[in-house]
């Protein structure tokens, strides 16, 4: 992961200077995605090299959570492409997606609240290519990192604490045995504790290579474990860097988080 | 005949033909409720699948003089129409407002009735019973088959609780009711979902159909009535509610034997019209929901 | 945000055809059509007379649906007990009292179909979409159960036979009907019907009724009492359906039970769909459409031909592809 030239903080058109000349496992260019009459994204473009993490910040409203749908296949793009490996996806159904090999944990978690926490990780690994041994070890690896999930493996997903939907929504995930994953607030109404056990599964994540595009509101978290960052605003992406650039004081920062 | 055993008799014989038309319509309803539940489709043409299961089976049984040939065929064939039924009318329509989807199986509904009128014509037909003998109740000579098709009836209403309950297709049907957006982030085909649940309902429609045929004829207004009779059940079990639908389908018929009993079978149906008003006044979201929403 | 008119949607509103108000446009053309219709009986045999009719006498009441599917947002398969009951009603002042009169059957098939609005009203409107368009199936069952069993007041399945009244305005006129003085009669009640209800639909209360079909939960949170719009609708397009039958009657000399069965519901829906809903005058058209292609079939293929098979798929196309019916399509093909 080289670092990347900073662009100025009002740039109209940031560069997306690829990693070293490997092509980016996930490429965005130039997104206009509109929710009825509201242009929500105007023109975003970004990339995430295999086995990423990257950031992406921004006020509430700026089209972070946009973006993730439009890549997911969730929101279809009046404008631009969408590239996994090279290959055009936009617009493609997600299930396609999922089975491509991009996860999705959206805001809110929304795991199948009436399944059980198994039946939830069954969505996962229900599908073709996956033997015997493989689900074994999928269920090892996860209930490894989520212990409690272990525990709960019979109950209904809706009678679990936030935390431990969370948990859930993360490993249901990778139980599609993804190259990415796409990340949308993961912190939002957890307790501190519960942050720290994100920073933990992301970098854990990272080191099995798997690839993070992480939306986020916590700042310090989102640099302590992503490698480069995106700061969007007013639907498009105003400035890049590696996150090692920025602290959560930062004056670019303050700018684009607004607080 | 002592006047008081005698309407005891009458009441034990009707509760028993209750529990037979009921079981059938709990069949016919569970179809409707699961395509409603999953899909937020209306199917209009329920009756009409129900309709065509009978005749199919008619065929089948006068070629082959199996009863339960008859109704395997008709199951499959009419499961595969209705796959084809929902890619060719209902899959243009995902997303639009449900209006059109109702209209489109009425206009549905009307082409399979008119189908069939034309090419079996308006007599009556028939299905040879799957079983011959009877035992005796009361005064009564009571055929075996009816229990028959009670029980076969449940059995396949359990057989498809169970593959809801535990087969992969099961839990993929599942997800998607609940949410449809994240089961297709998890790799679910959702409109492969929607075939083959509109498939399943159809199936058990056309199973119904020929489970029934052998109580009284087949003829091409058939489902009309039945159809009447599976949404009245629906609404009033709770639209998407499985349970529910087989204890109103039961409710429903055993009040609707017993008012037999004084006056007119055409005029019974009243009652599960009575039953729907009272529903819709007091409990719209069903009777037989556990907590009203 | 209130709906947009329908005049403003007008494909003649444009810029350049600003020579002519859109008011004029519409009268202008209302009087073509009027002119065509009410020349057609004299120059057309028996036969298309009656046809042309009848296609009024079934887009009236596929109007009546239309104020409910097209304005209000509700799908109602009801609409065959207004019908009925406006059939009977008029049936029933033309058998009992004697001599038959027409404005006294007017009088009782209205009251009858109002009444059943009412009913029919009082327990739907508090239910949405799917649960209203059962529960006017349902209500339509029962009024074909009570008319079908209750043989002595209503002849049961073979219905009522009765003469026709004459048509009698007083001081002016008294004579029996011809076929064309009745298309006339018939053309007058309908373009009245029309009229009226176009006014309706442009007035403050079919605006609250859009505002209903676009969006239930809004219009309510701005403060309309939103179930008693519902209810005056049922009950408006109830009083015209009834109308409706009452026309039926009187053309037909007969009531029959099978007209109260849901499927005469049905076909209305069909008529309102392929015409456009919405628009009021589409609904006609649609019947007239359905009728025609209906006649045709059964010239070219033979009267035992079920006609229904390809309407039927007709209709369904039409759902899918042309979902504005034929006047939407013409309008947009206008707009080019």
């Amino acid at each position: 992961m080289s670092a990347l030239e900073t662009t100025g903080p009002l740039a109209d058109n940031p560069t997306i200077a690829p990693a070293d000349s490997v092509e980016p496992l996930i490429r965005v260019e130039d997104i206009h995605t509109y929710y009825g009459k509201s242009h929500i994204l105007h023109g975003v473009s970004l990339t995430v090299a295999p086995g990423e993490v990257v950031g992406l910040l921004g006020r509430n409203g700026v089209g972070k959570s946009t973006t993730l749908k439009t890549i997911m296949g969730l929101v279809k793009p009046s404008h631009g492409t969408v590239m996994l490996d090279g290959n055009a996806i936009t617009g493609m159904p997600p299930h396609k997606l999922a089975r491509l090999g991009i996860g999705y944990v959206p805001e809110d978690r929304r795991i199948f609240r009436l399944l059980t926490v198994m039946e939830n990780l069954r969505t996962g690994f229900d599908r073709a290519g996956v033997t015997d041994e493989k689900r074994k070890a999928l269920l090892d690896k996860v209930f490894t990192f989520f212990p409690v999930l272990a525990e709960r493996r019979s109950q209904a997903g809706g009678t679990l604490s936030g935390g431990e939907q969370q948990m859930l929504a993360i490993a249901r995930a990778m139980m599609l045995e993804p190259k990415i994953i796409l990340l949308d607030e993961p912190t939002e109404g957890l307790m501190p504790r519960m942050v720290s056990q994100i920073h933990t599964i992301i970098d854990t994540l990272h080191a099995e290579g798997v690839a993070i595009l992480l939306v986020e509101q916590n700042v310090p978290l989102t640099l302590a474990a992503s490698q480069r960052i995106y700061l969007m605003e007013k639907g498009t992406v105003r400035h890049q860097c590696a996150s090692h650039e920025l602290s959560p004081d930062h004056p670019i920062v303050k700018q684009y988080m607004g607080v | 005949m002592g006047g008081g055993s005698h309407l005891l008799d009458l009441f034990i014989i009707q509760t028993v033909n209750g529990v037979v038309t009921g079981m059938i319509l709990a069949l016919v309803a569970s179809g409707l409720t699961l395509i409603f539940g999953i899909m937020d489709v209306v199917n209009f043409a329920h009756g009409e699948l129900f309709m065509l299961g009978a005749y199919i089976g008619v065929v089948v049984a006068a070629m082959t003089g199996s009863f339960w040939l008859a109704l395997i065929a008709a199951t499959l064939i009419v499961a595969v129409l209705g796959a084809a039924l929902q890619i060719t009318t209902l899959r243009p329509l995902i997303g639009r407002d449900p209006l059109n989807t109702i209209l489109a199986t009425f206009g549905v509904s009307l082409v399979l009735q008119n189908l069939a009128l034309w090419e079996f014509g308006p007599t009556v037909r028939r299905i040879p019973e799957p079983l011959g003998s009877s035992f005796t109740l009361f005064y009564l000579d009571y055929p075996w088959y009816r229990i028959l098709i009670a029980v076969l009836s449940a059995l396949i209403i359990g057989g498809f609780y169970l593959f809801l309950k535990y087969g992969k297709f099961g839990v993929w049907i599942r997800a998607t009711a609940q949410d449809r957006i994240m089961a297709q982030a998890m790799g679910i085909p959702v409109p492969l979902v929607y075939t083959g649940v509109f498939a399943i309902g159809a199936a058990m429609a056309a199973a119904s159909g020929v489970l029934f045929a052998p109580l009284s004829g087949v003829d091409h207004t058939m489902g009309l009535d039945w159809v009447l009779k599976a949404f009245i059940v629906v609404v009033v079990g709770g639209m998407g509610n499985l349970g529910g639908s087989i204890a109103a389908a039961i409710f429903i018929s055993l009040l609707e034997s017993y008012a037999t009993i004084w006056v007119d079978p055409s005029q019974a149906v009243i009652v599960s019209f009575v039953v729907l008003i009272l529903t819709l006044l007091m409990r719209p979201t069903g009777l037989f929901v556990a907590t009203p929403k | 945000m209130t709906t947009v008119p329908l005049e403003k949607l007008s494909p003649l509103a444009k810029p350049r055809k600003s020579r002519l108000s859109h008011t004029a446009v519409f009268w202008i053309g209302f009087c073509v059509i009027m002119a065509l219709l009410i020349g057609a009986p004299l120059l057309l045999p028996e036969f298309w007379r009656r046809l042309l009719t009848e296609i009024l006498i079934w887009g009236l009441l596929a109007m009546s649906s239309d104020l409910l599917i097209g304005y209000t947002g509700l799908i109602s398969f009801g609409h065959s007990a207004f019908f009925g009951l406006g059939m009977y009603g008029a049936a029933g002042a033309l058998i009992a009292f004697g001599p038959p009169n027409l404005w006294l059957a007017l009088a009782c098939g209205l009251a009858g179909a109002a009444g059943v609005a009412l009913f029919v009203a009082f327990f739907s409107t508090r239910l949405r979409d799917i649960y209203f368009a059962i529960t006017t199936l349902i209500f339509s069952q029962i009024f074909y159960v009570i008319i079908f069993t209750w043989t002595a007041v209503t002849g049961g399945e073979n219905g009522l036979i009765f003469t026709r009244p004459h048509l009698w305005i007083p001081f002016l006129y008294d004579a029996r009907f011809t076929s064309t003085t009745m298309h006339w009669f018939v053309l007058a009640v309908v373009a009245g019907s029309y009229l009226f209800l176009r006014r309706v639909t442009q007035s403050p209360f079919g605006m609250v009724l859009q505002s209903i079909r676009e969006n239930e939960a809004r219009t309510r949170a701005i403060g309309y009492a939103v179930e008693r719009y519902k209810m005056m609708s049922v009950m408006l397009s109830g009083l015209f359906a009834g109308l409706a039958g009452v026309l039926y009657a009187i053309q037909n000399q007969f009531a029959a039970p099978d007209f109260v069965y849901f499927l005469t519901s049905g076909d209305t829906v069909i008529y309102n769909v392929m015409g456009g809903i919405g628009t009021l005058v589409g609904p006609i058209v649609g019947a007239g459409f359905f009728q025609l292609l209906r006649d045709l079939l059964s010239r070219m293929l033979g009267d035992q031909f079920p006609y229904l098979i390809p309407l039927g798929v007709i209709f369904i196309v039409m759902i899918i592809f042309l979902p504005q019916g034929i006047l939407g399509f013409a309008r947009r093909w206008l707009n080019k």
